[in-house]
């Protein structure tokens, strides 16, 4: 903030240079500043010295050290050993599972529900009108706690579970399923299936080319998937194609083995996803309605097929409207998967309050909590921002 | 959530606060506020519950009536403030509470480095496991493979991951809820197979929430030590005292049968320490040197009672609790409950 050049302000000479426009603005900027350091200044200072006057320790060389808590749910390996570090990366990446698995699902079932409520079948549409108001209009919580009473006491007993078959199992230990023992086949036709997909991109960008150059389109799908699949495929059954499961067994008191997804997993995803969906699917209702029948009409008038005319003309159209508002929906749906306490899932919340008892840094664990919904509350603003400036009306 | 707004207001609270607390300023706000603020539990029969009315019951609730009645002469000038396990510390450090009496385990980290100071043992317990009965499990160390539910951020769920770890018990599993309604209800709806807490904690679930408390067994074995008691905040040494003292006063007063019924009968004993502990005789004034009027452990058990009293009508035999004396017993008894001299 550069001096204001006293020769320049007074120009006019017409007053005297308090009168002056940009030095007031200047002075009154450097007041708020003041204000402002001398908040900050006072709030950490008293912050510090009470924390010190009441024998508590503050930092952060807590996160080296052994936890000794049990973590139910776990991307990672969890053992009580870890340390408060690891279980904190634990809970970031149990509040990222259900925020990345509740905005796809939430944005699937909210477009679904949004095209029902346009419906020209009356039932169709009455039932998604229905949906949106009874689960816009309730509590979360409350949806939360419901849910999950009513996940512990319908499921069966972990001894007497629903067979599904194929080694699914559910109960009140939550959905078993057979995990695949992994071997050295499974790797390769992983690495096989990267590149092929880099291959297949590849391909549609020649198709493309192609297209905008003759005008004549090469078939797009069946070759995409042929050079997505075969190979891998064929690396798969090269190698002998071993397929061992490793299926879920009865024991005294549950079925343990394969993998299993928990019922608090399950609640706070489902919870999290029905009640999002009601407010996407409003979003989505809105921006189709937003645009005009006219479109249609003229996307008609020039032969697009009705797929077409949706993909082309009206959806690019709609999204304009939808992306915005849809971007707060999902900055709400990870904030409120802060919920998952009041079911029992560890997400980064509820670890960060056990840490904080444990170790009594409460300070530093809201600190840390906050951290987290800061960068992935940005992260998804940027990126939807990103999306939203490729999709907004270009102007030529 | 609300938990976390708790525990973010009492952080602004700490860091709004004037300045470092002076020895004695608890004590000085008390009095100024005219009553007393405990933290209790949110609700465990026996320790600390409210009924219908918004009466609290059980040992820790009366314990800080003890308390008020030492200070104030009146045992009614306390306001109780439900804490859940995750807030209970920083309510205490905040300030929102005086005295934190909600069946807290007293440790070395949490009376060395978390800003607070325990004064003695309330109650000597130890953690256990329940499970239903038609399990058929007889001992805690069959529940390898078992589903555990357990209540976060208490030393119950760190004994249980070394109880777990020293018996090799590697496919048990503890399923961690933050609130303890929502661990028992959990337990009981039979999303875990066993649920772990103190074994008094488990007699007082099992006697309030389970649909048939017949159902559902304590195993015997108790895998640690739980002596839980009332703390202070660091810092005010006076009133520090004054709780320690007033709890060794109702195990005094047991000792030597004084108890609420037949107090002021006892104020005219020849036994010298009853009238040093019921302030009777005035050359030996005990209250004066805690800073007390002179009939503080009088009023303590007239109006609540000697430690007998209070343990036998919120978890004695007689209660849906049925715990024996046992290790809280007097020291004359074969129990642990000893109180140094009044004197």
């Amino acid at each position: 903030m550069a001096a204001p050049n006293p020769a320049l302000s007074r120009a006019p000479a017409t007053g005297a240079w308090w009168n002056d426009r940009r030095v007031r603005a200047i002075f009154y900027q450097m007041v708020f500043l003041a204000i402002l350091v001398g908040a900050v200044w006072l709030l950490v200072g008293n912050t510090v010295e009470n924390l010190r006057a009441r024998g508590l320790k503050s930092g952060f060389d807590f996160l080296p050290s052994r936890s000794g808590i049990p973590i139910s749910d776990s991307v990672l390996d969890w053992d009580p050993d870890d340390t408060f570090g690891k279980a904190y990366l634990v809970g970031i990446l149990n509040t990222l599972r259900v925020g990345v698995l509740g905005i796809i699902f939430a944005t699937i079932l909210g477009t679904f529900i949004g095209i029902a409520r346009l419906s020209n079948n009356w039932l169709i549409s009455r039932l998604a009108s229905v949906y949106v108001e009874a689960v816009r209009n309730i509590p979360l919580l409350l949806q939360l706690i419901l849910l999950y009473a009513f996940v512990t006491r319908t499921l069966p007993d972990q001894l007497d579970p629903i067979v599904i078959g194929g080694g699914f199992f559910l109960s009140k230990s939550g959905l078993m399923f057979p995990l695949l023992k992994l071997e050295a086949a499974h790797y390769a036709a992983g690495a096989v299936l990267l590149a092929s997909f880099a291959a297949m991109v590849g391909y549609n960008y020649w198709a493309k080319r192609r297209q905008d150059a003759t005008g004549v389109s090469p078939p797009r799908l069946l070759p995409s998937l042929g050079i997505l699949f075969l190979p891998a495929l064929a690396v798969f059954l090269v190698m002998g194609a071993p397929a061992e499961f490793d299926i879920a067994t009865k024991t005294r008191f549950r079925f343990i083995g394969g993998g299993a997804v928990a019922p608090e997993f399950l609640t706070i995803l489902t919870g999290l996803v029905i009640y999002t969906a009601a407010f996407i699917a409003e979003i989505v209702r809105s921006g189709i309605l937003a645009v005009s029948y006219g479109q249609t009409e003229a996307a008609s008038a020039l032969g697009l097929t009705r797929g077409r005319t949706l993909r082309l003309v009206l959806l690019p159209q709609a999204l304009r409207v939808i992306i915005p508002p849809t971007t707060s929906q999902y900055l709400n749906l990870v904030k409120n998967s802060s919920l998952a306490v009041a079911v029992g899932y560890p997400d980064v919340v509820a670890i960060e309050m056990i840490t904080m008892n444990q170790t009594s840094r409460a300070l530093e664990a809201i600190l840390l909590i906050m951290a987290v919904y800061l960068t992935i509350s940005l992260s998804i603003s940027l990126a939807m921002n990103m999306y939203n400036k490729r999709i907004a009306l270009k102007e030529r | 959530m609300k938990q976390l707004a708790i525990a973010a207001a009492t952080l602004v609270a700490a860091a709004l606060a004037a300045g470092p607390a002076l020895a004695g300023k608890d004590l000085d706000n008390i009095r100024k506020r005219g009553s007393l603020v405990c933290g209790v539990n949110t609700g465990l029969a026996g320790f600390s519950i409210a009924d219908s009315q918004g009466r609290w019951t059980g040992i820790d609730v009366d314990v800080c009536r003890a308390i008020a009645a030492a200070i104030f002469g009146d045992a009614n000038k306390v306001q109780f403030k439900p804490t859940s396990a995750a807030v209970r510390f920083t309510a205490l450090q905040s300030g929102e509470v005086d005295v934190l009496s909600r069946n807290t385990t007293w440790t070395l980290t949490r009376d060395a480095a978390q800003g607070m100071v325990f004064t003695g043992v309330t109650f000597y317990d130890g953690q256990g496991f329940m499970v239903a009965k038609k399990l058929g499990v007889k001992s805690a160390k069959e529940l390898d493979g078992a589903e555990i539910c357990v209540q976060s951020g208490t030393t119950t769920e760190l004994n249980l991951t070394d109880f777990l770890r020293a018996n090799k018990m590697e496919k048990a599993k503890a399923i961690v809820f933050e609130k303890i309604e929502e661990a028992t209800s959990a337990f009981f709806a039979g999303r875990c197979q066993a649920y772990t807490t103190d074994a008094s904690g488990l007699a007082s679930t099992r006697s309030k929430d389970a649909k048939n408390p017949e159902d559902y067994v304590i195993l015997p074995e108790l895998i640690s030590k739980e002596p839980l008691g009332p703390a202070v905040r660091r810092g005010d040494e006076e009133l520090f005292a004054i709780v320690k003292w007033v709890v060794y006063a109702m195990v005094e007063a047991e000792e030597y049968g004084v108890d609420r019924a037949n107090v002021d009968q006892m104020k005219g004993s020849a036994n010298p320490a009853v009238k040093r502990l019921l302030g009777v005789d005035e050359k030996n004034d005990m209250g004066k040197l805690l800073g007390l009027k002179a009939d503080w452990a009088y009023q303590v058990v007239k109006q609540v009672g000697n430690y007998a009293d209070i343990y036998e009508r919120s978890v004695g035999p007689k209660t849906p609790l049925k715990l024996e004396r046992g290790l809280n017993a007097l020291w004359s008894k074969g129990g642990l409950q000893y109180a140094p001299p009044i004197r």
